[in-house]
């Protein structure tokens, strides 16, 4: 059923190696997306918890503009827009980056940014979830904000979040197929050619879902290992404090599990 | 690029306006499909039917696996495939890309309600079953009457955040080339050459009812945290 991929294409390549590159860009796109989207979430989620008011309002409206435009709209903002509105100089230079950069970095930056704030709400949920005890105790001990931040919240809190933070893993390299919109040649995109120079959609399709696929079930026993290469010994699964803060069903709906444990 | 100017997206406003219409309308009909659906694919998983419960753990994981553009490029090709053969000939039945949306985000959108569902059912109480038993409910009655009910209740923040997320995700219509609130405004773009305005006015328009939208699931959320069940 594949053979077809490993025929030659008009530019003298063979069709698996269109398929190699989108998968490339895709992986590209994702995880460099993923490391912006975790740096500028934790941050804009721990500004959304502090006592000082500008910077919590500061935070919630990161996260209410990044979480109410669709990604594709976003996309297009910073693909088109940005270049028009930025200094005419700017923006020319931003245009006359070449293909594929001029695509690639605009995606990099919405996916980032757009992740981020989903991430910075898990962040605080997690945050919101420690027992209040963890913070009198740090202030008990005599450490300021930062420290308290620092060394007792947060790394119990991203502790608590992985298995939530596995739905945005899988979230942002599903998203990277939005890229295809301003001419990225992803996966998707990948796939949609090579179904349209050989008319074996249902190759071309069938390998892409197949890679996407193993790229979800990679997502997701990356995060169990991660899970379980960071637990604190002897306090057995990391999210104890999170059952004994909420109320049972509450909490199973909002921490749903993700589609690849029922394929386990 | 000369100076900003918003008197053109006020001209453009009936245009998009239908195309906002239609985001509403596709989210409208994913929403009723995909729940009615996404509780039967959620009953089926529940009561671990034979066979056709494990194709439908199959089904909604793939669904929750590959994107949503995907999905729109494999129902645009397989539904005219499968209409075909489901009316005897074995022609493809062209169906058009309005078709198709509906289609796809009433099947996609099941695959993750059902999901939203079937948590819910695992979370309901042993002691709700052993009751409806003692009062000699009959099974149907047992989840219509009972279970049920409670579920979409404690649910119905996540199902309402799910269907913000649909909203959203309906503009990713555009790769089908459909007019709906951001096919509008491409559209327009490319006729009046102010994609500039255009974006900048349906990013607004998104981002206020999505916000709007978030607010009310958010005080619901509050006014049923507690009247929630609890094990």
């Amino acid at each position: 059923m594949f053979a077809v991929l490993l025929e030659q294409t008009a530019d003298g390549q063979r069709y698996i190696d269109w398929l190699l590159s989108g998968l490339g860009w895709t992986l590209a796109l994702a995880f460099f997306g993923w490391w912006i989207a975790f740096a500028v979430g934790v941050v804009v989620g721990i500004g959304r918890t502090v006592q000082n008011r500008a910077v919590a309002a500061l935070a919630r409206l990161y996260v209410e503009i990044f979480r109410n435009i669709p990604v594709l709209v976003q996309m297009f903002l910073w693909y088109f827009v940005l270049p028009e509105i930025l200094p005419v100089s700017l923006g020319n230079a931003i245009k006359q980056i070449p293909p594929p950069w001029g695509s690639f970095f605009p995606a990099l930056v919405c996916l980032g940014l757009y992740t981020a704030a989903r991430i910075a709400e898990q962040v605080r949920a997690g945050i919101e979830a420690l027992p209040r005890g963890q913070v009198e105790a740090a202030s008990a001990l005599g450490l300021g904000g930062y420290p308290t931040y620092r060394y007792v919240i947060v790394p119990q809190a991203l502790r608590l979040i992985i298995p939530s933070l596995t739905s945005e893993v899988m979230g942002i390299y599903k998203n990277t197929s939005v890229a295809l919109t301003i001419g990225l040649m992803e996966l998707t995109a990948q796939a949609r050619q090579i179904s349209e120079a050989t008319f074996q959609t249902f190759t071309a399709f069938g390998a892409a879902t197949l890679i996407y696929l193993a790229l979800a079930l990679i997502a997701y026993q990356g995060m169990a290992l991660i899970d379980r290469a960071v637990r604190i010994p002897g306090t057995g699964r990391a999210d104890d404090a999170a059952r004994q803060a909420a109320p049972r069903a509450a909490e199973q709906l909002d921490a749903l599990p993700d589609a690849m444990e029922v394929v386990k | 690029m000369n100076s900003l100017d918003f008197s053109i997206a006020l001209q453009a406003w009936p245009y998009l306006w239908s195309g906002l219409l239609f985001s509403l309308a596709l989210t409208a009909v994913a929403f009723v499909v995909g729940l009615v659906l996404g509780t039967c694919l959620a009953l089926v998983q529940h009561f671990e039917v034979p066979v056709i419960g494990r194709l439908v753990r199959g089904y909604v994981a793939l669904m929750r696996s590959i994107p949503l553009i995907l999905v729109l490029f494999w129902f645009f090709f397989l539904v005219p495939i499968v209409l075909g053969h489901l009316g005897g000939n074995g022609r493809p039945v062209p169906i058009g890309a309005t078709w198709t949306a509906f289609i796809t985000f009433g099947l996609f959108e099941a695959a993750y309600y059902s999901e939203i569902i079937r948590v819910g059912l695992r979370a309901v109480n042993r002691g709700q079953f052993e009751a409806c038993q003692a009062l000699a409910l009959s099974t149907f009655d047992t989840y219509r009457s009972v279970i049920l009910p409670q579920v979409l209740r404690v649910a119905s923040p996540i199902i309402l955040s799910q269907t913000i997320i649909l909203f959203q995700d309906t503009s990713l219509v555009y790769v089908l080339s459909l007019t709906d609130l951001l096919g509008a405004a491409s559209k327009l773009a490319q006729l009046n050459g102010r994609l500039v305005e255009m974006y900048l006015v349906i990013a607004v328009v998104y981002l206020a009812i999505s916000s709007a939208a978030s607010q009310c699931v958010a005080s619901l959320r509050k006014r049923y945290a507690i009247a929630g069940m609890r094990r």
